[in-house]
């Protein structure tokens, strides 16, 4: 087994969740499918870190991890003011600017 | 050598590697299935956490341990018990549809998404990279240090812009979940001025405290309601919400022989009632149970605190003076 098998699982997982986020109409499930194609991201930036012997492909994956926290504070934010004034926390009920 | 042999030499990684990547990636893989087919949310976001655990060991095997355990503490910890709190918040049914609003989208996603798979696993098994090193070297003082000297060095600006961008966040998130203030603030002096106006304009509106259920009643749970002087039962004493639902309970049915002895008192003092300056209440129970109505009072003096010994000799004296 070499590394690319790490690179192979990290594209599966990636390609997951960016299906999650395309066929699920719940917004959080729609958020945890981002949040899974961030984790294979980093899975992918860790695993060419080795590869080429330094880290600084750890630190951009710590980077992106900083980045995803804060995503997901003002994403479930949004979810949670929408889902207050429309009832809602389906991406379809959120059509305003539809017609 | 009696070492394993290092992945900057062979180029493969691992026999222990090996079995634990292919027991936890298939494993993974199917919980972030779980995510696309599971009905329910939280289930969902079990499966999400199975993921993101399995990629923290997946971090530890490949010498990055200070990312795995910070994978651990971040996801596992922090984003997705968030996520499992908005969920309880907006309630764990929120409804998944099974409509579809756009034509074949579903199918049109399915194949996308298959064909990426397909695309990144030919472009990773199909390209030609270089031999692969390992972290050996870069790992010499143990990995985390070996991160805080490449943050604090190169990429100290960037960590300085981070803070700032999660105290944005932590902000915004304030912000955006704060409740619309839909009436003005009311002080704590309105309020009161508001219920004195009601008690000079209606009366008793509850001004005082609530008495406490259960005092004197012979129980003390918070369905029965306490017991006045006069030996009647105060309904106010029960909480509003027991009393809504039916739930409070009269004093006879927890203790009948109280409510025998109540019914005998009252109806005993019901008709000297004027007559009587102010005495012992004669209520079961209390001190001064036994004195006939009328002998317990002498004009001019207190005989509320006296003792039950005390009315006796006082008793005798009467019968001597008579």
């Amino acid at each position: 087994m070499t590394l690319v098998n790490y690179l192979v699982l990290s594209g599966i997982l990636f390609s997951i969740g960016a299906m999650a986020v395309l066929l699920r109409r719940n917004s959080i499930i729609a958020l945890m499918g981002v949040e899974l194609m961030l984790n294979a991201a980093n899975l992918t930036l860790i695993t060419f870190a080795r590869w080429h012997g330094n880290l600084h492909g750890e630190v951009f994956a710590f980077f992106v991890m900083l980045v995803a926290a804060a995503e997901v504070v003002i994403g479930l934010a949004i979810v949670v003011s929408i889902f207050r004034t429309r009832r809602s926390a389906s991406i379809d009920d959120v059509n305003l600017l539809k017609n | 050598m009696s070492l394993p042999m290092s992945l900057a030499e062979t180029g493969v990684v691992s026999t222990g590697e090996s079995v634990f990547f292919w027991i936890v990636a298939p494993l993974a893989v199917l919980a972030a299935l779980g995510l696309l087919f599971a009905r329910k949310a939280v289930y969902a976001a079990m499966c999400v956490v199975f993921v993101m655990i399995s990629l923290a060991g997946f971090y530890i095997v490949q010498e990055a341990l200070f990312l795995g355990v910070a994978q651990i503490v971040v996801y596992t910890g922090a984003i997705m018990m968030l996520f499992l709190f908005v969920l309880m918040l907006v309630g764990v049914d929120a409804s998944d549809s099974v409509v579809e609003t756009l034509k074949g989208q579903r199918w049109i996603a399915a194949i996308g998404g298959l064909g990426l798979i397909a695309l990144i696993a030919a472009v990773a098994l199909r390209a030609t990279m270089p031999a692969p090193r390992g972290l050996e070297l870069a790992n010499e003082d143990t990995n985390p240090v070996g991160v805080a000297r490449l943050l604090f060095s190169d990429y100290v600006l960037v960590v300085e812009i981070s803070g700032v961008l999660l105290v944005t966040a932590a902000v915004g998130a304030v912000v955006l979940t704060r409740a619309e203030r839909l009436r003005p603030k009311r002080t704590q002096r309105e309020v009161l001025e508001e219920k004195m106006a009601a008690y000079a304009a209606v009366g008793d509106t509850g001004l005082r405290g609530l008495p406490a259920p259960g005092v004197y009643a012979r129980h003390n749970a918070a369905d029965v309601p306490a017991l006045g002087a006069d030996g009647k039962p105060i309904e106010d004493s029960v909480p509003r919400v027991l009393r809504i639902r039916g739930q409070q309970r009269s004093i006879a049915s927890v203790s009948p022989e109280l409510a025998a002895q109540l019914e005998a008192s009252t109806s005993t003092h019901a008709g000297d009632g004027g007559a009587r300056s102010v005495t012992q209440s004669g209520q079961p129970g209390m001190p001064g149970t036994e004195p006939a109505p009328g002998t317990t009072t002498v004009d001019g003096e207190r005989p509320t605190s006296q003792s039950t010994e005390d009315t006796g000799t006082k008793r005798a004296e009467q019968e001597e003076q008579q």
